[in-house]
């Protein structure tokens, strides 16, 4: 029997909470923290969301009786307490596959943090984890290479990769600015790497600094006989530009390019991404403006959903957080999200925040990066925190030592191979680190150097972003 | 800038030739060794031996030592390998790696005996 058409304005959850709704496994799944405004009852405010992040607006009009509503709706189908929050819920919503492009990380965020995320009947809102359906991870390229390509094409076994972001982040001439480089990747670094501002600015143009970073590489390599790479950063005004700087990067012969992608927007990262898997490359991924979506911790996207974006749109790296260095980052949320990067299957655990299962079938992984404020005195924990599958990426850390770059980067060097030594034989890094590193530091003058420079520097800052538990 | 020590590395001087993992380390003794093949063992990996003239160690593809030894979880008889090799190559690098067969790739590998570097 068809439906007849009646105009007005309808609650929405007469349409769109639906507890009885079993999700299917090709469904997208949300959970979205919800502060409603007053007055506004939990399935309301549930339904409300559903509707607008999908197929509904305010009020009823006659051509939604010439599709089949029912199907393509987002349905809101439970509701929990926040722990420790009176004033919020969360609302579970599920969607059907078809209302996604396929491949496309921007069409799903258009529809999941689009409208509704300035709509009136919510005072607050953030998307906590989505469930990303098997069957539309498959439409998706995901990284270009994957930490096993990575490590080949590096030839880095064994422990964790050692990077270095190169200061000052901005006016160092390109000549200066490969020297930077040089030093540090001699002293016995993996990566150097652009900052996230390094673009093409006046003082320093990108073609001068591809060509004069690539020759610090050769040099390094040369020397030391290790491989070397340095993340040159193609994000540009325009596609145009960036594929143009990717090109030169490839004709140079560099390993490894970086971008942007919040910044840069997820279609020119997807296709980036893309271009990378053609042309064997290596994918840097930083994160700027990140801590405006993901820092609030009632209103945003939590990070782990920008984490999952990612991993679809297409990265090799992505910057995690260290847990203990200067920037923001909760310790079991973070494991969390690095979990989201690098496994195959991901349980859900609310302990970590993770509200889902999650199946990335044989999507490759992402290598996170531990970057920011570290120096060598976190080596031990950040061996036991992130494992071999990382990047550890020490700026002020290397480049800070008193005898200069190449200095520093051999202090965290032996740093991380006493502690991937020490790890390899039983102990326990975050209970023995003093002694692993001390005894390290007398074969090395630049470790014992970098031990006094570092030993008072602490970051104890509270953490803004927590995870929602029982405060009471 | 008396207080400023020099960072000793050049083309010219071949010691400054390093071989990825644990070779910014003084060269392990053989209770280090064993305790690395012990945990290559307890991670289920797969060990083997390959080596390499230093002239031509920065190849993908050193010489196999025989095969991979696919499920071998004595240790003696994995460092036996090792120094059998060495014995048969003593000029030649010398590289003890666990492959782990889920990842599809090399879950660790390092340089028990070192050649003279070029």
């Amino acid at each position: 029997m068809a439906k007849t058409y009646s105009a007005g304005v309808k609650e929405y959850r007469e349409t769109y909470w639906m507890p009885d709704y079993t999700p299917k496994d090709t469904d997208f799944l949300a959970c979205f923290k919800v502060i409603p405004q007053e007055g506004v009852p939990r399935e309301e405010a549930a339904a409300a969301v559903a509707a607008e992040s999908s197929t509904g607006t305010w009020t009823t009009v006659w051509t939604d009786l010439l599709t089949d509503l029912d199907y393509y709706k987002g349905r809101a189908y439970a509701i929990e307490d926040v722990p420790g929050n009176d004033e919020a819920f969360y609302a579970f919503i599920a969607y059907p596959i078809d209302l996604f492009e396929e491949g496309s990380v921007v069409n799903i965020l258009t529809s999941l943090v689009g409208n509704v995320f300035g709509f009136k009947a919510v005072r607050a809102l953030r998307l906590e984890d989505v469930r990303v359906p098997h069957a539309y991870v498959m439409t998706c390229g995901g990284p270009p290479n994957g930490i096993q390509v990575e490590r080949d094409v590096m030839n880095k076994y064994g422990r964790p990769l050692l990077g270095c972001t190169i200061k000052p982040k901005l006016g160092l001439s390109a000549k200066n600015y490969g020297r930077a480089c040089y030093e540090g990747l001699r002293g016995g670094l993996d990566f150097t790497k652009d900052d996230e501002n390094v673009n093409s600015q006046p003082f320093m143009r990108w073609r001068q600094r591809f060509d004069f970073v690539m020759e610090a590489i050769q040099k390094a390599e040369a020397e030391t006989g290790e491989r070397k790479g340095h993340y040159l950063n193609v994000t540009a005004p325009t596609p145009e530009e960036m594929y143009k700087r990717a090109e030169y990067a490839k004709e140079i012969g560099a390993p490894i390019i970086m971008h942007d992608y919040l910044t840069g927007g997820f279609t020119a990262n997807t296709g980036l991404a893309n271009w990378c898997r053609d042309n064997g490359m290596l994918l840097h991924i930083h994160r700027a403006m990140h801590a405006v979506l993901d820092r609030n911790p009632n209103h945003g996207i939590h990070f782990r959903v920008l984490t999952k974006m990612l991993r679809l749109s297409g990265g090799d790296h992505l910057h995690s957080g260290t847990v203990v260095g200067k920037l923001e980052g909760d310790r079991e949320a973070t494991l969390g999200w690095i979990d989201l990067m690098r496994d195959s299957y991901v349980k859900e655990d609310r302990s970590r925040g993770i509200m889902f299962d999650q199946d990335w079938g044989a999507m490759p992984g992402v290598m996170p990066v531990a970057s920011g404020g570290i120096h060598v005195w976190h080596m031990p924990a950040l061996v036991s925190i992130f494992g071999d599958d990382s990047v550890l990426q020490f700026g002020g850390g290397t480049l800070g030592h008193p005898w200069g770059n190449a200095a520093g980067a051999a202090a965290n060097r032996v740093a991380v191979e006493a502690c991937t030594e020490a790890r390899n034989q039983g102990r326990e890094l975050e209970r023995e680190g003093k002694d692993i590193l001390t005894n390290a530091a007398k074969h090395s003058p630049e470790l014992a150097m970098a031990m006094e420079t570092w030993k008072e520097i602490k970051f104890e800052f509270d953490t803004v972003d927590k995870l929602d538990v029982q405060h009471r | 800038m008396s207080d400023v020590q020099d960072y000793k590395s050049s083309l010219s001087d071949t010691s400054s030739r390093k071989f990825e993992t644990f070779s910014y380390l003084p060269e392990m003794d053989d209770k280090q060794i064993r305790q690395q093949v012990e945990y290559i063992v307890s991670k289920g990996w797969n060990p083997a031996i390959e080596h390499s003239e230093p002239e031509n160690a920065t190849s993908n593809y050193w010489y196999m030592w025989k095969l991979p030894m696919f499920g071998e979880t004595d240790v003696d008889r994995i460092l036996a390998e090792a120094e059998a090799c060495h014995k048969a190559h003593p000029a030649n690098h010398v590289k003890l790696i666990g492959f782990d067969n889920y990842a599809q790739s090399k879950g660790t590998e390092m340089i028990v005996y070192r050649g003279k570097a070029v």
